[in-house]
Parts: C-alpha cells; structure tokens; sequence
C-alpha cells in the first residue's frame, strides 16, 4: 500500500493526536466533529489510552484540566455551542498555565445555530470566549493535511509555552476526505517537573491552580504569562503568501474560506485583476508585520471570511489603516462560490465597493 | 454484474458506497433498466445521494432520499417512500446504506422482504487506502459487525481502492489484490472494480468486471 492514507479531516485530526502521544480524550458528540470522538472510541482502548465520553461539555474540558495537570497530553473536541460552554474551563487551563489541546469544527450559530460550516467563532477563539487576561494559540488548518501537521504542532507548542492551545477548523475541514501523509516526525518532550504526579523528594509542593488569594500575586502571574505571549507573538507567527508580489488587492482569508480564495486569485487574474493572497495558519499569533509589509505595495485588502465580518479588524489593525480594506463573507453555514469573490473584487477594483 | 434487481452497498464508513451507489445506478439506466436510488443513510447528514440529484434525475432515475439531508436537521431519518424499494418489484434498486455497523442498522426493516424475494447482491465497497481496512483482519472484522447489525450477509466485494484525486492505476491495482485476499479469507467473490474513467485505458492488466465511474464533483470549488 502506498504510505497515503484516504481520510476525513475529523479522523486525520484525531490519528495526529495519538500520534503527538495524546493518550487522554474527554468529549461529548456534536455535529460535526463527532467523527474525532467516534474515532477516540474505536482506538484509544486498543493503545491503552483513555476515551471517556463525559455527561456534558463541561465535564469533558474539567476531565482535560485534570490529565493537564498531571503532565499528560489531553485533548478536547467539539463544535461551536459545545465550545461555548467549555469556556470556562478553557479560561481556567490558560489560569491554571496548563498545555492542552482543544478542536473546534465550527458550525453556524449563534445559539444552537446550525450544523453547516462556519468561521463565527474567530472571535471566541482569539479574542477569548473565556474571561480573564489570557489568549490561546489558535491553529487554523486548510486541508485534511493540515489537520494533522496543525494537530502535532499545537501539542507541541500547548507543551512548549505551558498554555492551551485551540485547532479552529469547520464542518467543512471536518467532514472532507484527502489523501494524506502521516509521516510526521519525532514527538518533542518537555520538561513537566511541576506536574502534580509526585514531588520527586524537591522540596514544597506541586499546586497547579489558577486561584490567588493576593491581587499582587495574581497580577504577577498575569504579567509573567504575557511576557510568554511576547515571545509567542515573535517567534511562532505562522502565515501562506499566494501570489501576494504583484497583488493590487490582497485577499486574507484562512482555513476553508482561503481554498475559495484560491481558486477566486485564477479566475481573477484571467480577468486582469492583480489579487494575491495572505493566510494566516496562526489566528493568535496574527501575522501582523508580513501584513503591514504587504500594505507598503498593495491598493487594497479583502478580509473574506464565512462570518459577518470579525478578522476583518484585526486586518485593520494589523495594517494600521493604511489602506483601505473591505470585507466579503458568507454566513449561517453557506459556503462562498469563487465567481462572488471574483465579483468583490471587480467592484473594488471600479471603486464601487463600500470599505468596511 | 447489473443482474440482480436490489443491490445494497455498505461497508466502511467513507469507503466510497454512496459514491459507487451513484454510478452504479447510472450505469443501470443506460442499459435501459427503471431504477430507483435508495438513501438509507442514518449516520451522516453530509456528502449524500442529494450532492447528485441533477445527474441522477437526467437519467431518470428516482432518487429516494431523507428531505433533511444536507440540511441543519440533524437526525437518523429515512423516506417513508424506501419501502418502495422491497415493495414495487418491477423496477431496480439500488440502496446506499450508512457506514459501518451503525449504519447497517437501518436496512433490518428491509432485510426480510430481500431475503424472501431472493434477487438481491449485498456488496461490500472496500477501499484499503481508509484507516480501518487496510488489513485483512481489520476487514474481516467489519464484515462481521456490518452483518451482525444489517442481519443480510454479504454477497460480493467492490474494489473501490482510491485516494480520491491522486489515485493512480497503481493504487487500482493494489487494491485489486488486497480484495482477492480478503476475497479468499472471507468467501465472498469479488463482484468489480470501480475505475475512474480515466484510468481504465491505461490499466492493461485483466481485472475482471469493471464499473467505470465518474467524479462526481462535491463542492470542486474549494
């Protein structure tokens, strides 16, 4: 057999997981991610790993904080409503300064929404969700390949900078089928001395806990976590350009709305029209500076997303105004067609489209 | 091939029946044949029989499907019309049946009636490139629990070895030998191979019945 294997993203995401040595799975179904649990369930028990199916969301993501807390790589799953009522849990991990990895498929929403794919919880992802000073690392795949390289990676830096980290694909991302590649590399270990599994005869104890009973203290603890968010923001920022050296209008989308985009680039350049393409495959860290570099050149940003319009400020900010950006988005689980961007874009291009 | 007037595909989940379901009953009506096309998925409202309802109704085949599929309602339903598919014995059916055990629980309302009328194929789609059959035990073990769950056991195996758009006649071929293995093993003969059609000229080797498919696009814009 060829070393491809045929794959829906929602599998591809959970076999990544095993294979970054997640041995802890906590969830409750959803559509559509429901297939990342269905697969826990048939593999876990074979490798000697644990899948529980909790008795709701918020048990699942506290069952995470405890495996967290003992050092071991666990992960989460869900979809937009069932995201929504992890968040609590999710602010307490940040709190807490544990790794861990949380999925979600996005659906429509808000409310009880849909079960169709969106991009609506760009904001829940990295504006928080939760409460509190803190931010996730937010992975945003594009195909079933990056589901799995995404997967790996946001273990991996969940472990190295002691925070929870967040995959946001969508039902789309989820539900596909590609060949992938799961040659993956060696799994990174990190030092977890202050796991709460023993004091190995150091001296005081092992608390991972997020409450503090002195405002000081817990205002340290914040500024400590921000400095790592510094780095972060320095050294981990993670983006695709396609065709962006000529692009008069830059296209930034991510995930499943940037494949559109793609395919909307070909058609618009046949037509003339110069458009390139910036990705960000990191929603927190954003790709600021490779935007702001982009501004220095391009006539124009569209922010396409399958939302109202919610990355479209960090666009914005990222390029701080200097040109002006538009925003094209489709919503409630409907996907944009290429010829609607291309259309955009045309209008742009004529001065006909209001900035956003 | 085409003989028998039902034939239920099953197998594994993503292992390609709604996919070979279709073109299996357009190649039923261009032999002139009155078919209808028979969505028993209970398990995922996504990439259903409805993605190729335009291709279907121009062959005039009548496409019995769930009215929730590809919508937000998210629950196991059937057509209350699938019963047409054991009742009205003048026209062929072709039944696409959900994925793994779970979704072979639908058809044992249908199996008694398909047992009694005895011109039925149940085949196995099989394709080895997916995660939970690329070994023959893997395989075997899923023909038993699809069995068990659909109570109608299995009359024939489908090649439908593929990694979507980079499969190669290579691919083709290899899956064609993990089917005779499994075909061995498990006693049931190999039914045909689906091939995309522009892979069947360049396989010169024989490999016995060939169903030759065409892509059917689900979304070829993202």
């Amino acid at each position: 057999m060829s070393e491809k294997v045929l794959l829906k993203g929602n599998e591809a995401l959970a076999e990544a997981a095993i294979m970054a040595g997640c041995r802890h799975y906590f969830g409750y179904p959803i559509t559509p991610q429901t297939e990342v649990a269905a697969y826990m369930s048939r593999r876990m028990p074979k490798i000697g790993g644990t899948f529980l199916q909790a008795e709701s969301e918020i048990a699942a993501i506290n069952m995470v904080i405890g495996a967290a807390s003992c050092g071991k790589r666990a992960m989460t799953s869900s979809s937009s409503p069932g995201i929504s009522l992890k968040s609590e849990g999710i602010s307490y991990l940040a709190g807490c300064e544990l790794p861990a990895l949380i999925v979600n498929v996005q659906r429509g929403g808000p409310g009880l929404g849909g079960i169709q794919p969106s991009q609506s919880d760009y904001w829940q992802a990295v504006k928080g969700g939760g409460h509190g000073d803190y931010h996730l690392i937010v992975l945003a795949p594009a195909s079933v390949q990056e589901m799995v390289s995404m997967t790996f990676k946001g273990f991996d830096l969940a472990d190295k900078y002691r925070v929870p980290a967040m995959i946001l694909a969508d039902g789309t991302l989820g539900q596909m089928m590609e060949p992938v590649s799961l040659d993956l590399g060696e799994v990174k270990e990190y030092d977890k001395s202050w796991a709460t599994t023993g004091t190995d005869n150091h001296e005081g104890r092992n608390i991972v806990n997020s409450l503090s009973l002195s405002p000081a203290q817990l205002e340290e603890w914040n500024i400590s976590r921000y400095e790592r968010y510094r780095i972060i923001e320095r050294d981990e920022v993670m983006y695709e350009e396609y065709m962006t050296d000529d692009a008069e209008i830059c296209i930034v989308a991510f995930g499943i709305a940037a494949r559109i985009a793609k395919n909307a680039i070909t058609e618009a350049r046949k037509k003339g029209i110069k458009a390139g393409l910036l990705r960000p495959i990191t929603l927190y860290p954003f790709p600021k500076k490779p935007l702001a570099k982009i501004a220095e050149r391009a006539k124009a940003f569209l922010s396409l997303e399958l939302n109202m319009g919610q990355m479209v400020d960090d666009v914005k900010l990222a390029i701080g105004c200097k040109k002006p950006v538009y925003f094209y988005g489709r919503t409630g689980g409907v996907l944009m067609r290429p010829e609607e961007v291309v259309d955009t874009l045309e209008k742009i291009g004529k001065g006909e489209a209001q900035e956003w | 091939m085409f003989g028998k007037r039902v034939t239920v595909f099953m197998g594994h989940y993503g292992s390609g029946k709604t996919f070979v379901a279709v073109n299996y009953a357009l190649a039923l009506a261009k032999l002139g044949r009155k078919v209808g096309i028979y969505d028993l998925d209970i398990v995922n409202p996504y990439f259903r029989t409805v993605d190729a309802e335009a291709i279907l109704k121009a062959e005039g085949i009548e496409l019995i499907v769930s009215p929730y599929a590809e919508t937000n309602v998210d629950i196991p339903a059937m057509n209350a019309r699938s019963y047409k598919m054991v009742d009205d014995r003048d026209s062929y059916a072709v039944a696409d049946i959900g994925g793994d055990d779970r979704g072979a629980l639908a058809l044992g309302r249908f199996r008694d009636k398909i047992v009694e009328e005895n011109n039925y194929d149940a085949l196995l789609v099989l394709n080895p490139y997916r995660p939970e059959t690329r070994t023959v035990e893997g395989t075997l073990e899923i023909i038993k629990e699809i069995e068990t769950a659909g109570k109608l056991p299995f009359t024939g195996i489908v090649n439908n070895a593929n990694l979507g758009d980079e499969t190669t006649t290579v691919d083709v071929l290899k899956g064609l030998e993990f089917a005779r293995r499994v075909s061995e093993e498990s006693g049931l003969p190999l039914a045909f191979t689906s091939v995309r059609k522009d892979l069947r000229n360049l396989i010169k080797e024989e490999i016995g019945e060939v169903l030759t498919v065409e892509p059917v696009k689900y979304g070829n814009w993202i």
